[in-house]
């Protein structure tokens, strides 16, 4: 009787969600083809050691939504629903940090000023874009959704006009850094990045009261304002620090190609940093949330779409696959069905403990 | 009370607003320029539009005796509506690179009933050749095949192609795929070892190049079917240390001839840029000035000359002159 409870006890934390997304397609590639999880170490143009292998490639390019997702959750817990203008936003910010860097001159060979102010200052901009939207949502009560949809709508122009409908392109190779490998370690550095990321969140939450506020805020707006919170505030906060999570997931971006494309860079990336929250687990009507769950998922779709291209399916047939996937995913992950399926190992296990006191 | 200041305040906004389009489309006749409404794509599209919005602002001005107005839009439905109303407006000449290829009928009717002359660029569309006065687009399949006809020049014993593709259905996705695909059926030493929509987005062609690589199989072509993808395949080939461009492992192809582009052909690091005119202004000028004049173009379709461009004959007075 009691490993049934364990089985329910297992079976109903959230972080099972994405976990068994995870081993589902992890399974999936060893049986299909294992060499899938071949690594192998060689060296790069620069001559410095790299890890290579399909495992590296979804720790690399996960590594982005990874840092959006976390952003997210606190924006869903909070607000009870979501920024759609994050990949706008990547490219405003994205053309901020190259503006900065080549100056007026797109083509510049030298950096116009170091590469960390130029992130600075993207990061500030990307948070004022955040604040913005976190204002019309908690000051103006403004859906989330539609909120940001003004963003959406006019942000890939105003990156446009930020760099003057220019190309910009960074000749300087300590940028592509960020985007590639620091020169001696053969785990790509967005990878780094995102963990750096993760732990100052996780500082943040350990230290401050801002998990609890959020999801009080989440849960009942009413009620923690007569606890003394500031729901507006904590709201906008939200908002602002997922302005800085985009920032970094700008910068990676834009270190990848050492260019920017203000019209295509992370397009539809919102709807993956959303989804990422939903595999987590999160409900994204606000209020609980788990942020490893989050992570977790946002790695879980980079997984999806490296075996996705890996076994050559089209990528523009590639969002319906994904939208399989979800379906599958929701559907295993709501409440009543997980509640079903841990009764089922419990009745199983009921079962066998019944016959084996008979014989 | 904060309420109705705010109330006021958008109220005055939205007024605003209004008075702002009203005045931009009041048109002003007998002035003696040329009235021309331009539907274009969105510029920010991509380099090319960008330049070919350019263009065309530079040559329909006012110092050359036009009065233009210029909409933009990606959807097709949006566009039509435009055209409504610059039809509206009693322009004399309809300038148009349609969105979509369908769905322009009956709107061109209405052109034409009105005494509107409709010219095409840049892209064609599925209506009946009455209804338009000429169309000056680029030959896409032609591009595809002078660059296949290059790439066979090469000589290489065995092409093992990774083709990184446009947005699919577009007609330039349509015209570069084609002559790749008829080449590949042809030939048994053509091999495609992906063939991938990457919608025009670097970001999407490096992770397939990435995934070809992960696998492990061999190629030594890249076909990306406009600049940016080859630059995104270009950066997964860096990452994996594997060299491209003139007598090295891997020959990168590239359409568009951005100037960055070519930069990257002039330094030896990519083999072959095709081109891609954006440049249609003075070919519609002169089709206005014959229409103008009483006659009709000698031509109804006008197809602009373009080049392919090859890194070991490029030079830098190429990159001035052809790079967008």
């Amino acid at each position: 009787m009691k490993t049934g409870n364990i089985f329910q006890k297992i079976f109903r934390r959230q972080i099972m969600i994405p976990l068994a997304a995870f081993l589902l397609l992890a399974i999936f590639n060893l049986v299909a083809d294992p060499s899938f999880y071949k690594i192998t170490l060689g060296y790069n143009s620069a001559g410095n050691p790299v890890l290579s292998g399909y495992l590296i490639t979804i720790l690399d390019y996960g590594s982005e939504l990874a840092i959006l997702a976390i952003g997210m959750t606190l924006v869903t817990a909070a607000s009870g629903g979501q920024d759609i203008s994050v990949g706008a936003a990547i490219a405003i910010s994205g053309s901020m940090l190259l503006r900065c860097l080549c100056g007026a001159d797109t083509r510049s060979e030298n950096l116009n000023m170091p590469i960390i102010c130029a992130f600075l200052i993207s990061m500030v901009v990307a948070s004022l874009f955040g604040a913005f939207n976190g204002v019309l949502v908690a000051y103006f009560k403004i859906q989330p959704m539609v909120a940001t949809l003004i963003l959406f709508t006019a942000g890939r122009s105003i990156a446009a006009w930020i760099n003057n409908n220019e190309l910009p392109i960074v000749n300087d190779q300590s940028f592509a850094i960020y985007g590639g490998f620091i020169p001696g370690i053969p785990i790509p550095m967005p990878f780094f990045i995102a963990v750096i990321v993760m732990i100052i969140t996780w500082l943040i939450l350990k230290f401050t009261n801002l998990g609890l506020y959020v999801q009080s805020v989440g849960i009942n707006e009413k009620s923690s304002r007569l606890n003394g919170l500031n729901p507006e505030l904590l709201k906008v906060l939200t908002f602002v620090l997922l302005g800085v999570c985009v920032s970094v997931a700008a910068l990676i971006k834009t270190s990848r190609l050492m260019t920017i494309n203000y019209s295509v860079i992370a397009k539809d990336i919102e709807m993956d940093a959303i989804l990422a929250v939903a595999l987590g687990g999160n409900a994204l009507s606000g209020g609980k949330f788990n942020i490893p769950a989050s992570i977790l998922g946002a790695y879980v779709i980079q997984f999806l779409t490296t075996t996705l291209y890996k076994f050559n399916v089209s990528s523009d047939a590639l969002s319906a696959y994904k939208a399989v996937v979800v379906i599958l995913l929701v559907v295993f992950s709501s409440e009543s069905v997980r509640g079903w399926i841990g009764g089922l190992f419990k009745k199983t296990v009921a079962v066998k403990a019944g016959k084996e006191a008979k014989s | 009370m904060k309420k109705r200041i705010l109330a006021v305040l958008m109220a005055l906004v939205m007024v605003l607003c209004v008075a702002g389009c009203g005045g931009g489309g009041a048109a002003k006749k007998g002035n003696g320029l040329i009235k021309v409404g331009i539907i274009n794509n969105d510029p920010n599209e991509s380099g090319y539009r960008t330049a070919n919005d350019k263009d065309l602002k530079a040559t329909f001005c006012e110092a050359n005796g036009y009065e233009a107005s210029f909409a933009y839009s990606l959807k097709n439905d949006e566009q039509i509506t435009y055209a409504q109303k610059f039809i509206q407006d009693g322009v004399d000449y309809l300038l148009l690179s349609a969105a979509d290829t369908a769905g322009w009928d009956s709107v061109l009717k209405d052109a034409k009933d009105a005494g509107i002359h409709v010219i095409l660029f840049d892209r064609t569309i599925d209506a009946d050749p009455s209804l338009y006065d000429a169309s000056i687009v680029s030959d896409m399949a032609k591009e595809g095949d002078t660059a296949v006809n290059w790439l066979k020049g090469q000589g290489l014993s065995e092409y093992n192609v990774i083709h990184i593709q446009g947005v699919m259905g577009s007609a330039a996705q349509k015209g570069r795929t084609g002559a790749l695909d008829a080449q590949v059926a042809a030939d048994a030493s053509w091999n495609l070892v992906t063939q991938q929509t990457a919608e025009w987005n670097a970001e999407k062609a490096q992770q397939i190049v990435q995934s070809v690589i992960d696998s492990g199989a061999s190629f030594n072509v890249i076909y990306a079917e406009n600049d940016d993808m080859a630059k995104g395949a270009v950066a997964a080939l860096d990452k994996a240390n594997i060299s491209h461009g003139v007598g090295k492992d891997v020959i990168v192809m590239g359409f568009d001839c951005n100037k960055w582009a070519l930069q990257e052909l002039l330094s030896q690091n990519w083999n072959y840029d095709g081109q891609c005119n954006p440049f249609q202004s003075s070919y519609i000028d002169e089709v206005i000035k014959t229409i103008e004049s009483g006659s009709s173009p000698a031509q109804k379709t006008i197809i602009m000359d373009e080049k392919g461009f090859d890194a070991s004959t490029i030079t830098a007075e190429d990159v001035e002159n052809y790079g967008i």
